[in-house]
């Protein structure tokens, strides 16, 4: 189900299908490793309810929500 | 500030028998007359700084988080007689930075031309940690991938293949436990073979499975080498290039590519915007 | 400007290329990174984030345990500083306040040494240098080695976790908490950590506001204060929580301060979006207790010795030589004292303490010894100290000092406390800012800024405090 990484609960997991940020930005998530055909879990969100702590290749990444939310995903069911 | 870290504990640890490789000599700040010039890159908090204080017996801030070392560390070892000058470099995701600590680090191993890149990696994140491998190995294989952090690696059930990693990058690779000083004589080994080894600087050829990108550098790479004789890594200059790095167009707009390979630290780009009643 | 022909041919090439040829790239390194770890590793039957870590995340990033166990955390470590550097910090100052001078007094006498050198040399620079010691050595031997296991275990990115909806709501990188908790240990050195921000304008928020983390040389002075003036006012077996509870409060003041002075530089003249960041957390991992607190406790040593020799002792000899060189009928700190007291009276302070700040620009860890020195030479003379002579008495009759020579009262103390949190950073952070920033204006905003908001918050509370009628 297509979605934007930011509307994922803690525990859900989906796989990234685009990202809508450009520049040194977008390069910057490459980089991270939050790219295409990535798989992404949410893990944690912060106390404050804004960030929230991704699992993204075996590393905790902690993404505030107006960032997360320009990453399009595909939600896994179950 | 701080960049010199504080001088050799001596007691500590330079005896207990784990920690010692038998033929390492720890110089402390003294890189003097040094033969070799050994850098150490790798995603932040791999354990590159741990590393280096197990090699030369200093004391740099080590931390667990990403981001601890932000300047340029240097000091020395000596090992089967030779003196090596180590380099500790703050961590990178990347060799295309943003942030000033990721351009000392970029800068260093694309311009400063270490006789051995020690790229240090974690275990337990060696997929993402290999994306930084592969792109300095697309500037250098004078290359040693040090698979630091085996010890948490064995605690999560994870279990590495040196020898398959090793050739399927066609450099060595070694496993160590930087904290505990295990894996050391290896890793010297491997950094002494390299040393030592005729090996070019050049990089391993791009592996970019579009081939109109592959001509394209390789076209540019060749105008690049032609304008700056003796530029260093062309290939990735041309392709930074073409990738818009705005600090390198500037560079070579106002002609002063060549002198970025004599001082890298000219490359680093303008970090302080107007001033505030602008 | 001509335009280089290889840039020409770049952008003529680039046209050529797909549109998503960047993407491509990072696409092929991380498949063939993907291939190479998957034929190389091997895994057992567990789970990618063992279960301790995520129990521990569970408590430690926890709606109401977080903040309990940050608030805890943070106390725990002053009170173990305040409580233990009591003994060692007495000890010292018997061994080389007293008796050392003492024993270098009747040294020059032996020497025969002019009055003028014995006084700068045992007076002036020896005194300073041992108080120095004395008082900064013990808290930040106990101090840094705790936070350093905090920082070894992967605690301190948990805290900017929990922090970051406020920072995201002054505008501020989510990495600046990290590089606040740099500057607890020299701010100098946190303005230097501000480099793994990358946006330019974040990052400039980052320095302009590390002054607000407490370093090194001030801690020490809020402890002494907290425990001479309010841990006071305490019942004795409560001393110690009462000044650990002051500094845990001006220390989250800081935070707070750091906090507005963002929002309001982010919404004037350093407006902007926030950028997409990288905090990683890092996997816990149990830190080498002992080989943390040796190699802490030494770098600590050397780097507070160092400071006392290269700032303390001249400042010593400054203080003496200014309150020993008489112009017309007064000495030259009594004229500084003078001019600077109308401002101090306003600030809830006096002339004596701002004229120990300018004093002490180069280091803040010589703020309280000028102060004792000055107070004894110029207050009512009612030690019979000699000129610019400091103390001989240890943190106990500190207080005695203050309140009968200086006419100090809890007014003076707490707004002390306040004006060492908002000052200006000191000499070799300033420099440092100009190294990082490459910029006079932003150097001096970050120098100026934090002390015209010291005078203002002092002035407030001395204004409020002389009308509710407690000055
Ligand atoms: N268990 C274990 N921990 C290690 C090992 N090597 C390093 N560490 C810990 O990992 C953390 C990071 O180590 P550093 O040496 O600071 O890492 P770095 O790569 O220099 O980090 P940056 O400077 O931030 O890029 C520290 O807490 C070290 O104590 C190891 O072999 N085993
Ligand atoms: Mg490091």
């Amino acid at each position: 189900m297509n979605t934007t990484l930011d509307r994922l609960s803690p525990g859900e997991t989906a796989t990234v299908t685009a990202l809508d940020v450009e520049g040194p930005q977008r390069r910057r998530l490459m980089d991270l490793g939050i790219l295409p055909g990535t798989r992404i879990r949410a893990e944690r969100s912060s106390p404050l309810g804004d960030p929230t702590a991704y699992l993204v290749r075996g590393s905790l990444l902690v993404l505030r929500r107006n960032h997360a939310g320009r990453i399009h995903v595909d939600r896994h069911q179950g | 500030m701080s960049p010199t870290p504080s001088p050799p504990t001596t007691s500590a640890c330079g005896t207990c028998a784990l920690n010692n490789a038998a033929n390492l000599r720890r110089l402390g700040v003294d890189p003097s007359g040094h033969d070799l010039v050994v850098a150490l890159a790798g995603n932040p908090n791999t354990g590159k700084s741990t590393v280096f204080n197990a090699l030369t017996g200093l004391r740099q801030h080590v931390g667990n988080w990403a981001g601890k070392t932000v300047d340029r560390a240097e000091g020395g070892f000596e090992y089967h007689e030779r003196r090596y000058k180590l380099v500790d470099l703050p961590g990178t995701y990347s060799l295309l930075s943003t942030s000033e600590d990721e351009d000392i680090a970029r800068d260093f191993l694309v311009f400063g031309r270490p006789d051995v890149t020690t790229v240090v990696v974690d275990a337990t994140r060696l997929e993402r940690d290999l994306n930084l491998v592969l792109q300095i190995l697309q500037i250098t294989t004078r290359v040693v991938v040090a698979v630091n952090l085996v010890d948490e690696a064995r605690r999560h059930g994870i279990t590495v293949d040196f020898r398959h990693l090793s050739r399927e990058l066609g450099v060595p690779a070694v496993g160590m436990a930087a904290r505990r000083g295990t894996g050391i004589e290896d890793l010297l080994d491997a950094v002494e073979r390299v040393a030592l080894s005729p090996t070019s600087f050049g990089g391993r050829r791009l592996i970019h499975r579009n081939r109109r990108l592959e001509r394209a550098v390789s076209h540019l790479a060749e105008r690049v080498a032609r304008h700056v004789p003796g530029v260093t890594n062309p290939r990735w200059v041309a392709l930074r290039l073409l990738e818009g790095d705005a600090t390198l167009e500037r560079a070579v707009a106002e002609g002063r590519l060549r002198e970025l390979v004599a001082d890298p630290a000219e490359l680093r780009s303008e970090t302080v915007p107007e001033e505030p009643d602008a | 400007m001509t335009r280089s022909p290889i840039l020409d041919e770049t952008d003529r090439l680039r046209a050529e290329l797909p549109e998503n040829f960047r993407d491509d790239i990072v696409e092929s390194l991380y498949a063939e990174a993907a291939r190479i770890s998957a034929t190389s590793l091997s895994h057992g039957e567990r789970p990618a984030r063992p279960t301790l870590d995520k129990l521990l995340d569970r408590i430690l990033t926890h709606r109401v345990w977080g903040f309990l166990a940050m608030g805890a955390l943070l106390f725990g470590v002053f009170w173990f500083t305040i409580a233990g550097a009591a003994v060692p910090s007495d000890l010292l100052s018997n061994l080389l306040v007293e008796h050392g001078h003492e024993q270098l007094n009747r040294l020059s006498r032996l020497l025969s040494l002019p009055d003028w050198m014995s006084g700068l040399l045992v007076d002036g620079v020896y005194l300073s240098t041992a108080w120095v010691v004395a008082v900064m050595l013990p808290p930040m031997a106990i101090f840094f080695p705790l936070f350093t296991i905090l920082e070894d275990f992967g605690y301190l990115p948990r805290v900017a976790f929990n922090l970051d909806r406020l920072f995201a709501k002054a505008g501020a990188h989510g990495k600046q908490a990290l590089t606040m908790m740099m500057g607890y240990g020299c701010n100098a050195a946190g303005v230097t950590a501000t480099r793994i921000i990358d946006s330019p304008r974040e990052r400039l928020i980052a320095v302009i506001t590390n002054n607000f983390s407490i370093c090194n040389g001030r801690w020490p002075v809020l402890i002494l204060l907290g425990t001479v003036f309010l841990g006071q006012l305490a019942p004795p077996p409560l001393a110690a929580v009462v000044a650990a509870a002051s500094v845990t409060t001006v220390a989250a003041l800081g935070v707070l301060t750091a906090l507005v002075v963002s929002w309001g530089l982010s919404r004037t003249v350093l407006r902007g979006a926030t950028s997409v960041y990288s905090l990683e957390l890092p996997p816990y991992r149990p830190p080498r207790i002992w080989r943390t607190l040796y190699t802490s406790l030494i770098d600590r040593t050397l780097k507070v010795l160092r400071r006392a020799v290269t700032m303390a002792a001249p400042a010593g000899a400054a203080t003496w030589l200014i309150s020993n060189i008489t112009v017309a009928d007064a000495s030259l700190a009594a004229h500084l004292v003078d001019l600077l007291a109308p401002l101090g009276w306003l600030m809830g302070l006096n002339g004596i303490i701002l004229l120990a700040y300018v004093v002490a620009i180069p280091a803040n860890e010589i703020v309280v010894p000028t102060i004792l020195m000055l107070t004894m030479t110029l207050g009512t003379n009612l030690f019979g100290a000699e000129q610019g002579v400091l103390l001989e008495l240890g943190t106990a009759e500190t207080a005695t000092v203050l309140v009968q020579a200086g006419g100090w009262t809890l007014l003076t103390a707490v707004n002390l406390m306040l004006f060492t949190l908002l000052h200006n950073p000191c000499g070799t952070t300033i420099l440092t800012i100009w190294h990082e920033t490459r910029s006079a204006t932003w150097t001096a905003v970050a120098t100026l800024l934090p002390v015209g908001l010291g005078i203002v918050v002092t002035s407030l509370t001395a204004a409020v405090a002389r009308w509710a009628g407690w000055g």
